[in-house]
């Protein structure tokens, strides 16, 4: 099947540069092509999918089309990764990873997006994929249910243009930095305890890690292990993380470089060391 | 020598937001951290004059030293 009756199609169905959901599902089905395929040749040819049109003035149709062919791996599902996968499938990044080993249980309720009463005992990796494609056909996600860790982490990592930290351990975060230096990889960074978060950066042409944290001695936890985490603190720390892996797919915006930020939602305090 | 010690987030607890301290010559931010009982394993970052620096970095008279929590949640 080449492009082109499919692009016949789609041109007819649109309406000015904007192409209806039902129509690109339509398209989908009758050329016996995935949604994401359609979105790209759409995208290709300056088709807007209507979904995105409140993108628009922030993000150009060639911007879409270049979310729609990137992949990025979000490692860690739970409260952060939760919500960076929703953020990055509803922006139209057309390739997520996800990799966690863990299945959702009754204490994840209070935070973590994809968490619901119903898929409590299911492996978070799985309610991702599901939510996802509710959320946004047009994006594939690849369910990796296992810890990341040195001898899978070159596996989970491959194809990937950007890497999102959701972690909960400072081993593992070492590790993941450690390999998407290896790999030249960015890295997005998140961490949150409480009322705090933190954001970091890591790009793979700068000598240093992005991880300021201080090696804690003895490397126990931080301190969410004490302080736990309300709903809004993975919310706001996704966010800011969802934007930076935006920028960093688009070239877009002022990506910072290597640069930590720290939250603090009780006092309404950002603190960005140089 | 004076200089300005910041505490961020819960390191302000039973301590405080901002005090001008008096230090040695020769002491570092580990004298300070220790002075004011914070763990160690608590401590995430520390910053002088806003930037990132380690633990047993010295520092000088009117620098403003900053010390955040560790916190590694996801």
């Amino acid at each position: 099947m080449t492009t082109s009756p499919l692009l016949e199609f789609l041109l007819s169905r649109s309406r000015g540069e904007l192409l209806a959901w039902q129509d690109q599902l339509s398209a989908a089905r009758r050329f016996n092509r995935s949604v994401r395929e359609v979105e790209l040749i759409a995208l290709q040819h300056g088709l807007l999918p209507a979904r995105y049109i409140r993108n628009r003035k922030t993000i150009t149709t060639e911007g879409q089309l270049r979310l729609c062919s990137a992949s990025v791996v979000v490692v860690g599902c739970g409260g952060l990764g939760g919500y960076v996968l929703e953020l990055l499938a509803r922006l139209g990044v057309g390739r997520l990873r996800a990799v966690d080993p863990d299945c959702f249980e009754e204490h994840n309720l209070n935070r973590q997006l994809l968490s619901t009463v119903e898929n409590l005992g299911q492996a978070k990796v799985d309610a991702a994929r599901l939510r996802i494609g509710a959320v946004n056909p047009a994006v594939e996600l690849e369910p990796h249910q296992c810890a990341f860790s040195a001898a899978n982490g070159a596996e989970l990592l491959q194809g990937a243009e950007v890497a999102v930290d959701a972690l909960d351990n400072l081993a593992t975060r070492r590790e993941l930095a450690k390999q998407c230096l290896q790999l030249r990889l960015p890295l997005v960074q998140g961490a949150i305890a409480g009322w705090y978060g933190q954001l970091g950066i890591q790009l793979p042409d700068r000598a240093g890690s992005g991880l300021h944290w201080i090696p804690a001695e003895g490397e126990q936890g931080g301190l969410e292990k004490e302080l736990g985490n309300p709903s809004f603190t993975p919310a706001a720390i996704a966010s800011l993380q969802a934007a930076e892996v935006c920028k960093l797919l688009l070239g877009a915006g002022g990506v910072p470089g290597e640069r930590t930020l720290w939250v603090d939602l009780q006092a309404m305090e950002f603190l960005i060391p140089e | 020598m004076q200089v300005t010690v910041r505490l961020v987030g819960v390191f302000r607890i039973d301590r405080f937001r901002e005090e001008r301290r008096c230090y040695p010559e020769t002491a570092t931010v580990r004298d300070i951290v220790c002075e004011l009982g914070i763990p160690l394993s608590l401590l995430g970052i520390v910053l002088i004059n806003g930037s990132h620096a380690a633990i047993d970095d010295q520092f000088r008279d009117g620098d403003t030293i900053t010390l955040l929590p560790f916190i590694d949640g996801g």
